[in-house]
C-alpha cells in the first residue's frame, strides 16, 4: 500500500469523524463514527465499503479551494485500487491493475484469434449449432479451467483481505445483510432514495444505480443461463442448440439485453463524471472493463441472432474470446470490485 | 458582468445563503423575475449556511426525522433562557409558529433530512438535521432556484444601496473591478453579519478581537449592513457583541466550521498561557457551557487557553480535527505547548490534591467536585495522573454578530420616519431582533428560512 495515499486517507477520515454531517448518505460514515483511530486495515475496509456515490463530496464544506482539501471519494478510490493490487494473488500479479486497459485489449485479441484458429483447424466431424465449429469437449477443456482457476485465485485474495480488515467468523445474518444491501444497491440510494451525485455534479440521480443493477442482474441471468445449459447437457442429455422457450434462452436473452443496456449506460455515465472523484489513473482500465462486458453481451446476442447462418463461424470466436478474456482477467480487473465490495459489506455487518 | 445580466429585475436579492435562497425561490414562484448577487465565488457560495447542520422546528408530534413534540411555549422559553429576555416576542413567536410549515416547504424544495447525528442525540426532538449538512441544503436551493429561472451572479459584491428617503432607487455592485448599477423594483438584503471584517470586530470589541478565529465564511464582511446603517436605517442588536465559542486554536483563521470544536473542557483542567486556571471547567454539561468559554478565553492574555487531560479521558468526547499534543509527563506537555512547565506542574498538582473520591459519570452532572480550590471544578473532577497526557490549544471562534437591521413582521426594513418602501431583510442581517444575546442551536436557520420566505413573498406582492 502506498504510504502517501494511506496517510492522506487517514487525514481526511479524521476530519470526517470530527464533522459527521454526511452520516446518512451511506455505510461508510457510520463505520467511521464507530472508531477514533484508523489503522491501515480500517482504511482498507472503509475504501472497499465506499460505492463512490460522491454525495459526501458535493455536500462537503471542506473541498478545495478550502485548505482542508477534502475529496473522500477520490482518496478512498485510490486506497481501494491499491488494496486490490496488494491483495492480488499470486503476489506481484496485482501490477496487472495498472495496465488493465492494455491487458484487456491484448488478452481479447489473443483469445479471439486462438478460438478462431481452433474453430478452423480442429473443426469437429459432426455437431449441431456452434458445436459444428468447436466440439463440446474442447470448449469444456478451455472454459472449465479458465472459469475455475480465476475464482480460486480470487478466493485466496479475499482470504488475505479478510485478514487485513480483521474479519471475524461468518454468520448467516452477516451474509444476508450484505446480500440485501448489494441486491438493492442501497449504498447508491443517497440515503434519501434520490440516488447519487455522479453524472451531473450535485444533482441526484438514480441512473447509475439502475444501470449497475441491470449489469449485475443481467450478468447473473447470463450466468444462470450457462448453468442451466450445463445441467441440461449433463443431467438430461439435452444438448445445445436450445430452442427459444428453453431455460438457457429464457434466462440468457433477457440477461444479455440487460447486460448490454447496463454496461452501455455505465460507460456513458463514466464519460460524464468527474474523474478526480475516483481513482483517476484507473479510469482507462475501468472503462475497458465496462466495454469488455458490453462486448460479451453484445456478441452473445449477435451470436444468437445469426444462429444457423455461416456468420456463426465469425461470431462464435468473437463471443467466446471476449468471455474467455473476462474470465481470465476477473481477479485483476474491475470485476474484482464486486467480490471485495461484498466482503466489505459482510465485514460491515459484523460491526453494526 | 455578463451581457445577459438583467440590470432591472423585479427583485434583486443581495446575498447567497439560506435566507437569500428562500426569498429568491418564494419570489420567483410568485411570478417575479429574480436575480441573486452573491459576493463569494461559486465554490464558497452560501455564506455561513454552508457550515450549518440543522433547523430548530416546532412540532406537535413525531414527524419525519423529528422525535416527540416541541410546542410553541417550550420553544419560546428555550429562547428566553439563552437570550435572557433580549428578544422581540412578536417576531420570535412568528418564527416559531412558522417553523413547522417550513420543514415541509424545505423538503418540497429539495432539502433532505437525516436522523440526529451520533453525539447529538439531545437534539433529536427539537432539531431536524440536513442530510449532508448546510452545503447540501444550499446546493439543493441553488438547483431549485436555477430550475425556476432565478439568475445567479457569483463574485459580485454589492457596495451600495441608494436610499432616496422612501425607497431604494438603485443598487451598485462590483465584479472583476467593474462597477454595475442595478435598477430593481424591490430589494431583499440577506447578506449576513460582519464577523469576517476583523477591523470592524476590533473596533467594536477591542484589539483582542484580532486574535479571534472566524468559524464561518470570510465573505460576511458586513459591507451592505454598514452601507445601510450609514444612511440612517434603523439598527437592532448590540453593535459591540459577537457570539464566540472556544475552538481548536490550530483552526484556520476563517471557515474552519464544525470540525474545529473541542468538547474536552469538562474533563480537563484549562489553563492560560501562564499555566494558571481561570474558571470552573465542570460548571455544567458542555452543550450548555461551550458558548461562555469563547468569552472566557478571549479575556485571557493573548486570547488563548490550554485544555489538559490524561489518558483516562481521551475517549470521552468527540474526536478533534487535529490530534492533541501528547507527552509522558506534565512538564514535557507544558514544554510542548509553550507553557511554563513548572507552573503547569504546580497547577495540576494543586488541582489533583483538591480532587475527592466519588463516582464519575461523564454524561451527567456527577457532583464530583474539588475541595478548597479556587476556582473550583464542580463536576467531573478527577486527578490528572495517568500518562500519556494530552493538551489542546483553545481560542475564541466567532460564529456570528448581533448587530443588524430593524424589520417588522413583514420583514420590511425600517428607516426612522417610515419603512423603506421596497426593501426587505432576512437572515443574520436582521436576526439580532430576535436573538439579541446567546445562541440556540439551529435557530439561525429557522429565522433565515421563515424571514427569507416572508421577504420573498412581500417583495413579490409589491412588484406585482
Amino acid at each position: 500500500m502506498s504510504n502517501e495515499i494511506i496517510v492522506e486517507a487517514r487525514r481526511q477520515t479524521e476530519i470526517c469523524n470530527a464533522c459527521r454531517y454526511c452520516e446518512g448518505y451511506c455505510s461508510v460514515f457510520p463505520a467511521i463514527t464507530r472508531q477514533r483511530a484508523f489503522s491501515d486495515g480500517d482504511l482498507t475496509q472503509l475504501a472497499n465499503l465506499c460505492h463512490n456515490c460522491r454525495g459526501c463530496y458535493y455536500a462537503c464544506q471542506y473541498t478545495e479551494p478550502h485548505e482542508f482539501a477534502l475529496n473522500l471519494p477520490g482518496i478512498l478510490a485510490e486506497v481501494r485500487q491499491d488494496s486490490w493490487k496488494e491483495h492480488a494473488w499470486p503476489v506481484g500479479f496485482g501490477r496487472a491493475f495498472d495496465r488493465a486497459g492494455t491487458l484487456i485489449a491484448l488478452v481479447m485479441v489473443l483469445s479471439i484469434a486462438a478460438l478462431f484458429v481452433l474453430a478452423q483447424a480442429v473443426r469437429p466431424a459432426s455437431g449441431e449449432g456452434f458445436y459444428a465449429y468447436l466440439s463440446h469437449g474442447l470448449l469444456v477443456a478451455i472454459f472449465a479451467p479458465a472459469f475455475l482457476a480465476p475464482l480460486v485465485v480470487l478466493m485466496i485474495s479475499l482470504i488475505r483481505y479478510w485478514r487485513t480488515v480483521g474479519g471475524k467468523g461468518l454468520k448467516w445474518r452477516h451474509i444476508s445483510g450484505a446480500l440485501a444491501s448489494a441486491g438493492r444497491m442501497s449504498n447508491l440510494s443517497g440515503g434519501h432514495g434520490d440516488g447519487c451525485n455522479f453524472e451531473q455534479e450535485d444533482r441526484f440521480s438514480n441512473a447509475r444505480r439502475w444501470f449497475h443493477q441491470a449489469t449485475l442482474y443481467g450478468f447473473l441471468l447470463c450466468f444462470a443461463s450457462t448453468s442451466a445449459g450445463t445441467v441440461l447437457h449433463y443431467d438430461f442429455g439435452l444438448e445445445a442448440p436450445y430452442g427459444l422457450f428453453s431455460l438457457p434462452k429464457l434466462l440468457g436473452i433477457p440477461g444479455g439485453i440487460m447486460l448490454c443496456v447496463g454496461t452501455a449506460g455505465l460507460a456513458w455515465l463514466k464519460t460524464k463524471a468527474e474523474r478526480q472523484l475516483g481513482a483517476a489513473a484507473a479510469w482507462g482500465g475501468e472503462m475497458a472493463f465496462v466495454l469488455l462486458l458490453f462486448f460479451v453481451s453484445l456478441t452473445g446476442l449477435l451470436l444468437f441472432a445469426v444462429s444457423g447462418s455461416v456468420a456463426v463461424q465469425v461470431m462464435l470466436p468473437l463471443h467466446l474470446g471476449t468471455v474467455l478474456t473476462f474470465f481470465l482477467l476477473t481477479p485483476y480487473s474491475k470485476m474484482a470490485h464486486g467480490f471485495y465490495r461484498l466482503a466489505a459489506l459482510v465485514r460491515d455487518e459484523q460491526d453494526k | 458582468m455578463s451581457g445577459s445580466m438583467q440590470l432591472a429585475p423585479d427583485i434583486l436579492i443581495v446575498g447567497g445563503g439560506n435566507a437569500a435562497l428562500c426569498a429568491a425561490i418564494t419570489a420567483r414562484e410568485a411570478g417575479a423575475s429574480v436575480t441573486i448577487l452573491e459576493c463569494a465565488p461559486k465554490t464558497f457560495r452560501g455564506g455561513n449556511s454552508r457550515h450549518t447542520r440543522n433547523f430548530r422546528c416546532m412540532h406537535s408530534g413525531p414527524q419525519g426525522v423529528l422525535t416527540g413534540a416541541y410546542d410553541e411555549e417550550e420553544y419560546f422559553s428555550d429562547l428566553l433562557k439563552v437570550t435572557a429576555g433580549k428578544t422581540d416576542e412578536a417576531l420570535a413567536r412568528l418564527v416559531i409558529n412558522q417553523s413547522e410549515e417550513c420543514y415541509h416547504w424545505m423538503g418540497a424544495h429539495g432539502v433532505r433530512f437525516q436522523p440526529s447525528l451520533s453525539g447529538t442525540l439531545s437534539l433529536s426532538r427539537t432539531n431536524a438535521f440536513f442530510l449532508g449538512g448546510g452545503k447540501a441544503l444550499v446546493n439543493a436551493y441553488y438547483r431549485t432556484a436555477e430550475d425556476l429561472g432565478v439568475t445567479v451572479a457569483y463574485d459580485t459584491q454589492v457596495t451600495h444601496l441608494q436610499h432616496d428617503g422612501s425607497r431604494i432607487a438603485s443598487v451598485t455592485a462590483t465584479v472583476d473591478g467593474e462597477t454595475t448599477t442595478f435598477m430593481p423594483r424591490a430589494v431583499v438584503v440577506a447578506s449576513g453579519g460582519f464577523q469576517a471584517d476583523i477591523d470592524w470586530l476590533a473596533s467594536a470589541w477591542g484589539p483582542a478581537a484580532r486574535n479571534f478565529l472566524i468559524r464561518g465564511t470570510p465573505y460576511n464582511r458586513g459591507v451592505v449592513l454598514r452601507d445601510l446603517l450609514d444612511q440612517g436605517i434603523e439598527s437592532v442588536g448590540d453593535p459591540t457583541q459577537c457570539h464566540a465559542v472556544a475552538i481548536d486554536g490550530r483552526a484556520p483563521k476563517y471557515d474552519g466550521g464544525i470540525v474545529t470544536r473541542l468538547d474536552c473542557v469538562p474533563f480537563s483542567v484549562v489553563v492560560n498561557k501562564d499555566g494558571n486556571r481561570f474558571y470552573n471547567e465542570g460548571e455544567d454539561v458542555w452543550p450548555k457551557r461551550y458558548a461562555i468559554w469563547g468569552r472566557l478565553v478571549a479575556a485571557q492574555p493573548d486570547q488563548v487557553g490550554y485544555a489538559i487531560i490524561d489518558a483516562k479521558s481521551l475517549d470521552l468526547f468527540m474526536p478533534s480535527v487535529f490530534p492533541p499534543i501528547v507527552a509522558n509527563s506534565i512538564e514535557e506537555l507544558g514544554d510542548r505547548l509553550g507553557l511554563p512547565p513548572d507552573r503547569l506542574r504546580q497547577t495540576v498538582d494543586t488541582f489533583n490534591a483538591a480532587c475527592r473520591p466519588g463516582t464519575f459519570h461523564p454524561t451527567e452532572l456527577d457532583g464530583l467536585t474539588t475541595e478548597g480550590l479556587d476556582p473550583p471544578k464542580t463536576n467531573w473532577a478527577r486527578p490528572i495522573t495517568e500518562p500519556p497526557f494530552y493538551g489542546y490549544e483553545l481560542r475564541p471562534g466567532v460564529t456570528f454578530t448581533y448587530l443588524g437591521l430593524r424589520v417588522d413582521r413583514a420583514a420590511q426594513v425600517q428607516a426612522p420616519e417610515q419603512a423603506v418602501e421596497n426593501l426587505w431583510a432576512a437572515g443574520e442581517i436582521m436576526a439580532g431582533s430576535i436573538l439579541g444575546q446567546g445562541y440556540l442551536a439551529g435557530f439561525g436557520m429557522t429565522i433565515g428560512t421563515v424571514f427569507g420566505r416572508i421577504a420573498g413573498k412581500e417583495a413579490a406582492a409589491y412588484v406585482k
